[in-house]
């Protein structure tokens, strides 16, 4: 029954899900306006048919910025956990199957990552690095595939000594097909769900650092740096600010909702 | 135990010798030169003597090396170098800025601790109550929200909707306000889930069990809960400090607030490399020490845990 309840819960929120990254890849068919068109005429329009977001300083129409900048936050935030997570397993099931001196090394190192505050370091990497997507993705990716790596390091570690394992070792199959056939299958499960859980995080970093003005460069549309421009004229233009806030706001929840729904249906 | 205490110490040790070293290489890595940043925003003419000189001055061509020990040595001793933008010497800077960031910071601390400890016991304890539900939406929303954007609609709705506050925030307890609501409303969300789970693990106990059979009154055994749980809370409480360090970097950034994270920030725009590193040692340093007192803490309180 738990399980049942949990199981529509994945279900509706995945749909939601689908429906924000379907309308933000299509941006196109539903917004009109071109969202880097500047229009003189139309600086700070109050919400209306043509302009159903208002627009902004330049005249940008907000609605078709909010669903471009969708796009960039919600892209590179799927690329950066994917990285992350393609690269923490790789390293943790290594370590864990071979174990030894790799082993060690490579969890020494992942325990002085993780002995940083992420945020703080992920500012000064920013920083250093110059503005840009990647260096913002960088930044937070130095941190950020540790959790990874020691979660499919620790599920090596009790797979190894399964008995179907041991019979696969036997029977000559080599070391890759191993890790590839038996052992990456029955860890992706945990796994796969600490990355979702790591989509509301990592939206909530990169817009951080977007708003600092460490994220993407200007022209482009992004919601953190929109909100930290737009934040200027609040006064004369709230929608500027109100659109892309309530649409970080929405697409964080669903996800981190998504990520709470796959871990109570793991535990029920 | 002084066996084990030593040992800390050197892991400890080492992993800020560590930190420093990557934050220099990292500098060291670095786009954009400052001599030639520094000599054009002064307004100098850049030739190539002149810029020469200036790398001969800041000490910029000895080898990567010798400028690392050099500079280690120096922040050893609490000297952090001069800063690019004003020849000025950073500690000073660095130390006014952490004070006004300590206020911040303690200050969000504090009052979202007292208010999750509350939640999180009258959630845990009425499980799937009306109470409960409501805490948990407002948690989990609260968790949610990237706090950026809790201080720009903070701003919107009391600063501007109903002028309670000034936007520019001055020393006072008044320009306080809003600094520390915007960072502990988060906190406070992570704080009652994880509490919440904690508190619920205690009830589950068959000490527990067992005083309810035995009719022991309800604060009796809340009491104990909690004291049981301190030591988890106490660690909950530390791994939450490195992300309070980066929201304040954004909302004193916002308020205008003249802590640490608004001097770094205004660092990385002028490229001034000796800020950046000092601020990225310290605050590693503190994060580091607080995590190593939190577990010693742990095991202080809940002598079960190892240390």
């Amino acid at each position: 029954m738990k399980k049942r309840i949990a199981k529509i819960k994945i279900i509706f929120v995945s749909i939601l899900a689908l429906l924000l990254i379907f309308v933000t890849c299509f941006a196109g068919l539903f917004a009109h306006n071109d969202p880097y068109a500047t229009n003189a005429l139309a600086i700070r329009t109050a919400p209306c048919l043509q302009y159903p977001f208002g627009t902004d300083n330049l005249g940008r129409c907000v609605f078709a910025r909010v669903l471009y900048g969708g796009r960039t936050t919600i892209a590179a935030t799927f690329l950066l956990v994917f990285i992350s997570f393609v690269i923490g397993t790789v390293v943790g099931m290594i370590a864990g199957y071979f174990g030894g001196l790799a082993d060690r090394l490579l969890m020494r190192f992942a325990d002085i990552t993780l002995a940083f505050p992420q945020m703080v370091v992920a500012i000064a990497v920013a920083g250093i690095l110059g503005t840009g997507m990647t260096g913002a993705m960088i930044s937070l990716g130095i941190t950020m595939w540790v959790s990874f790596a020691r979660l499919s390091r620790s599920h090596t570690l009790s797979l190894k000594n399964e008995g179907y394992i041991q019979t696969a070792f036997f029977a000559g199959k080599s070391d890759l097909y191993i890790i590839m056939i038996h052992i990456f299958p029955n860890l992706l499960a945990p796994v796969f769900t600490n990355a979702l859980t790591q989509i509301g995080t990592t939206m909530i970093g990169l817009s951080g650092l977007s708003f600092l003005g460490l994220g993407v460069i200007p022209p482009k549309a992004e919601w953190g740096s929109m909100i930290s421009e737009a934040r200027a004229y609040i006064q004369i233009a709230p929608w500027a600010v109100f659109y892309p806030a309530l649409a970080t706001i929405v697409t964080i929840i669903v996800f981190n909702y998504l990520g709470d729904a796959v871990m109570d249906y793991r535990e029920a | 135990m002084i066996k084990k205490l030593i040992k800390r110490i050197a892991g400890l040790i080492f992993i800020l010798v560590i930190l420093s070293f990557l934050v220099f290489l990292l500098m060291y890595l670095a786009p954009g030169d400052p001599a030639e940043k520094r000599l054009t925003s002064q307004g100098v003419a850049v030739t190539k003597q002149v810029l020469d000189a200036e790398r001969e001055r800041l000490g910029l061509l000895k080898p990567f090396l010798v400028r690392y020990a050099e500079w280690l040595f120096g922040v050893v001793r609490g000297d952090f170098g001069v800063s690019f933008k004003d020849d000025m010497p950073v500690a000073p800077k660095l130390l006014q800025g952490l004070k006004n960031t300590s206020i911040l910071a303690l200050s969000s601390l504090i009052i979202s601790i007292v208010i999750s400890f509350t939640l999180g016991i009258v959630s845990a304890e009425k499980k799937n109550g009306i109470a409960d539900h409501i805490i948990r939406v407002f948690s989990f929303v609260s968790n949610s929200l990237p706090n950026f954007l809790i201080a720009v609609l903070l701003m919107y709705f009391l600063c501007i909707r109903l002028s309670l506050f000034p936007v520019i925030a001055k020393g006072d307890f008044q320009g306080l306000f809003m600094p520390v609501i915007s960072l502990a409303i988060p906190m406070t969300g992570r704080f009652v889930r994880q509490m919440r789970a904690e508190f619920m693990a205690q009830l589950s106990e068959d000490y527990v069990t067992g005083m309810r059979g035995r009719g022991v009154k309800r604060r009796f055994i809340l009491f104990n809960v909690i004291r049981n749980s301190l030591g988890h809370i106490f660690t909950i409480v530390a791994l939450q400090i490195g992300t309070l360090m980066g929201g304040s970097v954004v909302i004193e950034s916002i308020f205008r607030w003249p802590g640490i994270g608004k001097l770094v920030m205004d660092s990385i725009t002028a490229r001034d490399y000796p800020v950046i590193m000092g601020f990225v040692v310290i605050m590693g340093t503190i994060y580091v020490l607080i995590n190593q007192l939190s577990d010693v803490l742990c095991h202080k309180l809940d002598p079960r845990t190892r240390l």
